[in-house]
């Protein structure tokens, strides 16, 4: 027997692609734009919202018959805010530098709306195990986006991957920049960001044409 | 079998081909297409968006060839000054020289030629996919790009900003006339921000200025508004007249007013551009100028404030330093991205002047902001023309409702319903 369903894998594997949160429903755009000048910050940022996400939507659905219909909004608050605190801290003290480049972006991760998105969409309505699916799932397909985002804006935008200059040296005018390249400072602004966003949303739709919307 | 007729062959036996919109745009650019609508209310006239293009091209022919002996120019007397020796411009005597030409030539062209090649490439290639015709849109960009940037812009640099500007700043949007803003500006604006050191300095206006800094034969020339904004408006050895007529240091087609005046009477001439967004620019700009002279009178700012060099600079010296006219004449009247209402013109062209002025004096990196201040109103032309056409229909609405109408005198539908407005 497989390890997970046809209906599971699904869960994981639609928000990568065809139902991805940023490029199809375009939420979490915010941080999107804020943090991925370093793919370093990209990745961390991803699996913050993973672990985030993840954990949230198994501790929403274990609640999602006790948690008065009224005041869910604040339950589901609460454990956002637990759980993204509980990131603060640990990068505040295992990663000290990154957390002051993501600075107030990981606070920040209690109102990205896919988060609420998801508990309200999906864990309050399914089981631990399929809402920890969708979590991982939809965390990814956020990730991958900002992954891909963050590669391409310090790439052109530093010259760097990971701080590795793989360019060359600006400075000493070695590889690349030995024949005039520059890096591109717009990279670095936030809009370049929505604009890289845009690009992908383009290159997506163009290759499936069941996602483009009529009007 | 004239060329014409020989074209017009080729065209029909190649129509429906894949690359037959490759071919028709070659075709239309050398002659007006020889067949016209048949029937409805069309305006049966040649001067198509071809033609239009091609009368604000000519219009630009005499800047493009000052900028061209300028670039020259410069560069001679930037080798001159670093050798002690001070030059006075004079239109016959250095400026109008072979050498200046060629000089000019060898960095100018590459930029036309660059410029053209990959915003055309872009084009077609566009045009094949979607299988449309070609649009003409990219006739006038591909001028205007090379005259708005640095002499020594690298030309990679120059055809990276062309394709992110004709792909982001116009072919999304769905290709010409659709575009929200201008493209010549759009790729001013990505080269401004992706790679400023190539777009400020004291080094980027003079050819070879780059290459030879910091070493014994180094050379530099400084704009006028670059001097002003670090306050050494004193040291700065251009009278009001090269000013005007141009022989300055400054982006490759900006310098010379005259021309750019001559253009600018050409454009509104033949009706392509609007007198309208021209004459509210200048006044906006002039506006804005008398206010900074106003703050310096007054004794609001001394003379250690850092702005206090821009500030204090005659208002109507505004309109012949820097990229101001020509911004004015040749890009904010872009009858695609500028205001459509003839009132609307009045606040697109005004707020264009009034802004330039503003973030010219105020932006602490680059003493510049026409092509802020055209992309910042290209945004806003549409608002305005909402507010003036809801404006027009409120006005009239009012006159409708406090008409007083008149009894009826007579039988005849023409009398039922006379109506007078107030």
């Amino acid at each position: 027997m497989a390890l997970l369903s046809k209906k599971d894998t699904s869960l994981i594997l639609d928000p990568l692609a065809d139902n991805n949160p940023i490029t199809i429903q375009v939420l979490g755009i915010c941080s999107a734009l804020a943090i991925t000048a370093e793919l370093k910050a990209s990745i961390v940022m991803a699996l913050s919202v993973m672990f985030v996400l993840g954990m949230g939507n198994v501790v929403i659905s274990l609640m999602r018959n006790i948690i008065p219909s009224k005041i869910r909004i604040i339950v589901q608050l609460v454990v956002v805010a637990a759980l993204v605190i509980m990131v603060d801290q640990v990068l505040k003290a295992f990663a000290y530098e990154l957390s002051k480049t993501l600075s107030v972006f990981v606070g920040l991760i209690i109102t990205n709306c896919i988060i609420m998105g998801r508990f309200e969409a999906f864990a309050l309505a399914n089981g631990p195990w399929r809402s920890f699916l969708d979590g991982i799932g939809n965390s990814a397909g956020y990730g991958l986006i900002l992954i891909i985002i963050g590669f391409f804006r310090e790439l052109l935008g530093s010259g760097t991957l990971l701080g590795f200059k793989v360019l060359g040296d600006p400075i000493e005018k070695t590889g690349l920049y030995a024949i005039g390249y520059e890096n591109n400072g717009f990279m670095l602004l936030s809009p370049m960001a929505l604009i890289v966003v845009g690009l992908i949303i383009w290159v997506q739709r163009s290759r499936n044409k069941a996602l483009i919307e009529e009007n | 079998m004239s060329l014409k007729n020989n074209l017009h062959n080729l065209k029909e036996k190649y129509k429906g081909k894949k690359m037959a919109p490759a071919f028709n745009a070659i075709h239309t650019f050398l002659y007006a297409p020889n067949e016209t609508t048949h029937s409805g209310s069309h305006v049966r006239a040649v001067d198509d968006l071809k033609r239009t293009m091609n009368t604000v091209i000519m219009a630009l022919v005499p800047v493009l060839i000052f900028g061209i002996f300028n670039a020259g120019y410069q560069h001679y007397a930037a080798v001159d000054a670093a050798n002690g020796v001070v030059r006075q411009a004079s239109l016959f005597g250095n400026f109008l020289t072979w050498e200046n030409f060629i000089m000019g030539a060898w960095t100018v062209l590459p930029l036309v030629i660059v410029s053209y090649a990959v915003g055309l490439a872009v084009e077609f290639l566009f045009a094949v996919i979607k299988g449309h015709e070609v649009e003409e849109g990219y006739l006038v960009t591909g001028m205007l790009v090379p005259l708005i940037v640095p002499v020594d812009t690298p030309l990679w640099m120059l055809a990276v900003a062309v394709v992110f500007g004709v792909v982001i700043g116009k072919e999304v949007f769905g290709g010409t006339g659709m575009n929200i803003l201008n493209p010549a500006l759009t790729i001013r604006a990505f080269l401004f921000f992706a790679y400023p050191t190539w777009m400020s300095g004291d080094k980027v206006w003079v050819h070879q200025a780059v290459d030879l800094a910091g070493g014994p034969d180094a050379i530099s020339g400084e704009t006028i508004l670059g001097y002003l904004a670090q306050g050494k408006g004193a040291e700065m050895s251009y009278s009001v007249a090269d000013m005007f007529f141009g022989f300055i240091p400054g982006s490759v087609g900006e310098t010379s007013t005259i021309l750019i005046l001559l253009g600018g009477l050409f454009l509104i001439y033949s009706k392509i551009a609007s007198w309208r967004i021209m004459l509210s620019a200048v006044i906006g700009a002039l506006v804005m100028g008398l206010i900074f002279n106003g703050v310096v009178d007054a004794g609001w700012i001394t003379e250690t404030s850092k702005f206090y060099g821009l500030m204090s600079f005659a208002f109507w010296q505004h309109l012949i330093v820097g990229g101001l006219a020509f911004g004015i004449v040749y890009m904010a009247t872009d009858p695609v991205t500028g205001a459509q209402t003839n009132k609307g013109k009045w606040y697109y062209g005004f707020f264009i002047g009034f802004i330039s002025v503003l973030i010219r004096v105020f932006n602490p990196a680059y003493p510049e902001g026409v092509f802020l201040a055209i992309l910042l109103m290209n945004v806003f032309a549409p608002t305005i023309d909402h507010y003036v056409v809801r404006g027009n229909i409120n006005k009239r609405l009012k006159r409708a409702k406090n008409a007083t109408i008149l009894p009826r005198d007579g039988e005849g539908k023409a009398q039922e319903l006379k109506a007078e407005t107030v």
